[in-house]
């Protein structure tokens, strides 16, 4: 099943053209790397598949809905597009707890108990149980990030995107981030990641996206895209990271 | 020490009424600061400018002149009949309102962009965003500079007094003219809001200290 359809995605912020004309289709239980130099428009790909930024031209499909149409509430949408930001964007006013439980309970009809419940489990999965009670300003930026992965299952999504989720990381916490994806990845969710760990791509990426000048310049499967580059500029980008 | 003992039990009298007007005046000014505050942040044109115009006639206009036009003003219309004391209320609760509505705005800018992009990507609205993330999070930064303002309105219901509201200030004036005691009356005068100012600064540190250290 085709979970996100993307069809000559553009997008401009005033005058500058960051996403010219991108299109690709995401399978169910794909995981998909997106990869490219900075200022190639890959996080502001990722930002138009939940219409966090307003899609200029083109048409993007979540399992066959088409979110530029203004028709199609796009706060039903993204319920099942999960996302997990560079920054973590944890609610600070709130205990990890609350982060996690907060949608759930305003969106969903689940008594606070059956939300609770499934919240221990998912801070069971990223390991921070005992944070539960904690406030984001007491956790590290690697438990900050993973309880904030937890905060977006705990809606149930469908699909997850994760904007360059371990660049804001100490090294050493970069590893727990990971294991937490890779294990999801393992589940068999949906997934587009935009990212900076080649390892990561390598490994767990069904294909990966290389993005520069607001294109997809191309995109393979990680072992051909990796070791065997087509384009130039795939070429010269991997020469300069790899 | 006589004329203390025997004008205090005017003054507190004075000092209920003038707390009954902060109060009412503090709580719907702060109604009028969100709601000019929502309506100057929202994508409309027409109402960012509403609230604007608002704003800009309060604040470039004095006080007094605010409570005559309303007291004054307002009452010669046939439509309008006020007392001094519901005309002393209103005009506090706007005159307070256009300097929340300020507060709340420059609070609920203040925010990170992020929070709202994450409570937006789990799937609420708006309204639900504003509500349980912004909100928080604005009040609590904005409490100093919105317990700054409670002072002056606090301070400026002692010219309701112009408008012969009883208020704490008035019973004063009427103490200091009975009893021709003009120093001890007005120090006891100052005396009595400086220790209410003081009892109202502790309280909102106490607040703040609860909620802002998270």
């Amino acid at each position: 099943m085709t979970m996100i359809r993307v069809e000559n995605l553009k997008k401009s912020f005033g005058d500058l053209e960051v996403i010219k004309d991108m299109s690709t289709v995401v399978e169910e239980k794909e995981v998909i790397c997106v990869i490219g130099p900075s200022g190639s428009g890959k996080s502001t790909f990722l930002r138009c598949l939940n219409r966090l930024e307003e899609i200029t031209d083109g048409h993007v499909y979540i399992e066959g809905v088409d979110i530029t149409d203004p028709k199609n509430n796009i706060n039903k949408i993204r319920q099942d597009v999960g996302m997990v930001f560079q920054q973590f964007n944890l609610f600070p006013h709130k205990t990890v707890m609350q982060n996690v439980t907060l949608a759930p309970m305003k969106l969903k009809n689940m008594d606070k108990a059956a939300v609770e419940k499934k919240a221990y489990e998912l801070l069971d999965k990223v390991g921070l149980r005992e944070k539960a009670k904690a406030y984001p300003g007491e956790l590290s930026g690697g438990q900050k990030q993973r309880v904030a992965i937890a905060r977006a299952l705990a809606m149930d999504p469908k699909i997850m995107l994760f904007d360059e989720p371990t660049s804001a990381l100490d090294p050493e916490m970069v590893g727990d981030v990971l294991d937490v994806m890779k294990e999801l990845a393992r589940e068999g969710m949906t997934m587009v990641v935009v990212t900076h760990e080649m390892g990561f791509a390598a490994e767990m990426g069904d294909r990966v996206l290389f993005i520069d000048g607001g294109y997809i310049v191309e995109e393979n499967v990680p072992k051909e895209l990796f070791g065997n580059p087509q384009h130039e500029r795939t070429k010269a980008f991997l020469s300069k990271i790899l | 020490m006589d004329t203390w003992i025997n004008a205090l039990p005017y003054l507190l009298e004075g000092l209920q009424i003038t707390l009954y007007i902060f109060f009412i005046a503090i709580i719907i000014g702060f109604l009028i600061g969100l709601l000019m505050a929502l309506l100057r942040l929202s994508p409309f044109k027409i109402l960012n400018w509403i609230a604007k115009i608002f704003v800009d006639a309060i604040r470039g206009t004095p006080f007094i002149v605010q409570l005559f036009f309303i007291y004054f003003g307002l009452n010669s219309l046939d439509f309008i009949s006020m007392d001094n004391t519901t005309a002393g209320i209103v005009t506090v609760a706007i005159n307070a309102g256009a300097y929340f509505s300020e507060i709340i705005r420059a609070g609920i800018q203040s925010i990170d962009k992020g929070q709202t992009e994450a409570a937006r990507s789990l799937g609420l609205n708006s309204t639900q965003n504003m509500r349980h993330i912004i909100l928080p999070q604005a009040f609590r930064r904005m409490l100093p500079t919105f317990t700054n303002q409670a002072i002056i309105s606090l301070k400026d219901t002692s010219l309701l007094s112009v408008i012969g509201v009883a208020d704490l200030t008035q019973e004063g004036r009427i103490q200091a003219s009975a009893t021709f005691q003009a120093f001890e009356i007005y120090l006891l005068l100052g005396i009595i809001y400086f220790i209410v100012i003081y009892l109202l600064s502790m309280l909102a540190s106490f607040v703040e200290r609860k909620f802002v250290l998270r």
